[in-house]
């Protein structure tokens, strides 16, 4: 029998998702230096970066150090419908999807040989049916675990193409530096860096004892595990989320209590529509606060009984910012959050007595209905009409 | 100030006062206990007092005074050293800021806090009627199991006392179940009908500890200042009532059934148990009846499986109907009998609760609604 020698893990990951679509869709901005997001980077295209510009780093300071960069407005519209399309593409490469985030995934093609051919073969086409029907560049990392095709991708980059071939595995993986694996951040490398270890295969030379003592238990063997190239994971389709939140910068401005109110309605209103449309229940809701000083605080209240109501939901948030309110009139508020977390398929619910005709889902399931067909504009609440929604970031499919 | 008692009735009063106080007090002088000898040198000379402006407990206790007085002293100290103290007379005396305990050999010291800065303890309100000690703490208890527990949902942490004439109800609920309780008390002469909220924990520890002692329970109503009272066999004590609205429930108690069955308690309790240690997260048992017949199961495919059959005296179609097992044995075990009256419905609609006799008639007075779990599909 024929035993291969590559693959059959995909990985693929859309090069600099948000600045490629503007680059894409303006052809004014091809070849130049372009920054999405005015206040935080929230992308750069590869000619920025030449620059030192990274996501997440202030606006301030990406233009200094790229003062020809083009800054334009984030499109999530855009984004979001370019994810579906390149997810399509995934969708007909192989039904063993496993979405990380909107702009990148395993695909696991192992069962595909006769039908479509080599994992290489498979992720040449990949490449291609993206470029060709989405128009994005787009780097595809070929190896036996998903970790490997994680780190064969980001080696690749940008639009790139790279195969770990099985007998090649240690020696692609050892010359690489520490930062490559997967769970080893800014900290973790600076905890290996200070005794000498700078590369991969210096990790694997030590043993699992000394890492766990370098390193803690977890992270440790972790890394062991990694350096080794040892990663059970199967490609996973309809992994299930275990919270969904969504956040909202804010300027520096003082923000009445009003206001606060009003924003913290919206985000309930938003997770909690994806929450029934995921056909989830949540437990928990999470407050999530950025303080004036940029230090972060989470306030979380645990209901009795497993919800998708929107009011139930938005009153629990509600007196979470309620008993938040004076710190955050001492301390001042940049970001305010909300997350559902706690979890579980909505299959099988405790009923409750319907002690007011709020409490049935009616309304919920009305309001969802409307959204759908003409949009989520369609139907407001009254404290939101005229205020700025804020940007809703893509997501993956729940 | 310069008192003696006895160990036993200073450890018990102390340890009764210290139960109600705040175990991280706002103010450290709410989490004191005071302690106040009046220089009548009556029986019940020495009072010992607490109050957090939610709960007050008070309690008298015989003692020789040779100086009276009134001292500050943090409860939860004050409690575990007259626990520990042996069986002797004790001696209390008030020094300055400190407060000194003699017990046989041993001698504590404690700093003593300002008595001035100590809340005025409220008066014990009027006398609404008397049950039994045993009774009202059975019936407490009974309801206080369907109370919630969240305290941003005020209204239902609180038991509903209904007083109309000689009828006493008693009602609680978290929206997924309620428990309902009538008895009949001793109004006191003239007493209007009236309602009020009353915080469903603080109601069952008073109740506990007051009927506990087999006297005769008094129960005091001053819904003006918002407060009810307690007081029996020497102890009283008042709780703030809860200034929300009860959800009206009485039209939502279902009027008929369909489908009645009739089990043994603690078969049904013991089995309920067993099944639902597979049940992913506790979430639900299925209950399908048919004639003399009830399988108990839960679980699934993803997870363990478990089933149990039991027999069932039972009236009606057959049906599968899920509940949360907690709520359910909670429920079966409120009732205080040997056997259960079931009725109910459909698989969506609420479902009662009864206490049942050896004849399978119910037993009148107390009702344990469960609403159902739905399931998918």
């Amino acid at each position: 029998m024929f035993v291969s020698n590559e693959g059959p893990i995909l990985h693929a990951d859309l090069d600099a998702f948000y600045a490629s679509v503007e680059q894409r869709d303006d052809p004014r901005l091809r070849g130049r230096p372009v920054i999405v997001g005015g206040g935080v980077v929230l992308a750069a295209s590869y000619e920025a970066k030449a620059c030192g510009v990274r996501t997440a780093m202030g606006g301030g300071l990406a233009r200094r150090l790229c003062p020809q960069a083009i800054v334009v407005p984030p499109r999530m519209a855009a984004y979001s419908a370019a994810s579906k399309a390149v997810f399509e593409v995934f969708g007909q490469t192989t039904p063993l999807v496993e979405g990380l985030s909107i702009d990148e995934a395993f695909l696991d093609v192992g069962g595909l040989r006769r039908i479509a051919g080599t994992p290489t073969e498979i992720a040449r086409t990949l490449r291609a049916d993206v470029a060709e029907q989405v128009r994005l560049p787009i780097t595809v990392g070929v190896a036996r675990t998903k970790f490997l095709a994680k780190v064969a991708s980001g080696v690749a980059k940008p639009d790139g193409l790279l195969v770990v071939p099985h007998d090649g595995e240690l020696d692609f993986l050892h010359p690489l530096p520490v930062e490559r694996l997967w769970g080893v951040g800014r900290v973790t490398a600076e905890k290996l860096r200070t005794r000498g270890i700078t590369t991969v295969g210096q990790v694997a030379r030590l043993d699992e004892t000394s890492l766990v003592a370098m390193l803690g238990k977890a992270s440790g063997r972790h890394l062991h595990a990694l350096a080794h190239n040892r990663d059970p994971r199967p490609v996973q389709v309809g992994r299930r989320r275990r919270s969904m939140g969504a956040q909202r910068a804010l300027g520096r401005r003082q923000r009445s209590p009003g206001e606060l109110d009003a924003m913290v309605a919206g985000l309930a209103d938003k997770l909690a529509r994806r929450l029934r449309a995921a056909h989830r229940v949540c437990r928990t809701v999470v407050l999530r606060l950025r303080f004036g000083d940029f230090t972060r605080v989470t306030r979380s209240h645990t209901i009795a009984e497993a919800t998708d109501h929107t009011e139930t939901i938005l009153g629990t948030a509600r007196i979470l910012l309620a008993a938040a309110l004076p710190t955050i009139e001492r301390e001042g508020l940049t970001l305010i959050g909300l997350a559902l977390t706690n979890l579980d398929n909505d299959g099988a619910v405790q009923l409750a007595l319907p002690f007011d005709e709020r409490s049935g889902s009616a309304l919920d399931s009305t309001l969802d209905t409307v959204r759908d067909r003409f949009g989520s504009a369609a139907v407001t609440r009254a404290t939101l009409l005229g205020r700025d929604p804020g940007i809703s970031v893509p997501l993956l499919p729940d | 100030m310069k008192i003696r008692v006895e160990r036993d009735g200073l450890a018990d009063a102390v340890a009764w006062v210290a139960r109600s106080l705040p175990s991280r007090p706002p103010v450290p002088v709410l989490g004191g206990v005071l302690l106040d000898a009046g220089a009548d040198g009556g029986s019940d000379a020495l009072t010992v007092s607490g109050f957090d402006y939610e709960v007050s407990a008070t309690v008298g206790v015989p003692a020789t005074i040779a100086d009276g007085g009134r001292t500050l002293v943090s409860g939860r100290l004050l409690a575990d050293i007259t626990k520990a103290l042996p069986a002797q007379p004790v001696e209390i005396s008030v020094d300055g800021a400190r407060a000194s305990i003699t017990c046989g050999n041993a001698r504590f010291s404690l700093p003593t806090m300002p008595v001035e800065d100590y809340p005025q303890l409220p008066a014990q309100p009027d006398l609404a009627g008397e049950v039994t000690g045993e009774a009202f703490a059975q019936a407490v208890t009974q309801v206080a199991v369907a109370a919630g527990k969240d305290d941003t949902l005020p209204m239902l942490t609180g038991m509903r006392l209904e007083i109309s004439g000689s009828n006493l109800t008693l009602v609680a609920t978290d929206r997924f179940r309620l428990a309902m309780r009538e008895f009949s008390w001793s109004p006191a002469e003239g007493l209007a009908d009236a309602a009020v909220l009353v915080p469903a924990r603080t109601l069952a520890d008073a109740a506990k500890s007051l009927g506990a002692s087999g006297a005769t329970v008094q129960v005091g109503l001053a819904s003006g200042d918002g407060l009810l009272g307690l007081a029996g066999s020497g102890r009283y004590t008042t709780t703030r009532l809860l200034d929300a609205e009860f959800p009206p429930y009485r039209q939502l108690l279902p009027a008929q059934h369909t489908s009645r069955a009739v089990l043994q308690v603690s078969a049904l309790a013991e089995a309920i148990k067993r099944v639902s240690l597979v049940a992913e997260r506790g979430t639900q048992v299925r209950l399908e009846f048919s004639e003399g017949t009830l399988r108990l199961s839960a679980g699934g495919d993803d997870e363990g499986s478990a089933e149990e059959e039991l027999p069932v005296d039972y009236e009606g179609e057959s049906v599968t109907i899920a509940f949360n097992p907690g709520y359910l044995v909670d429920g079966l075990g409120a009732l205080h009998a040997d056997r259960a009256e079931l009725t109910f419905t459909t698989p969506n609609r609420p479902a009662l609760i009864k206490p049942a006799d050896e004849n399978g008639d119910v037993v009148p007075g107390y009702l344990y609604l469960l609403m159902p779990v739905r399931l998918p599909g």
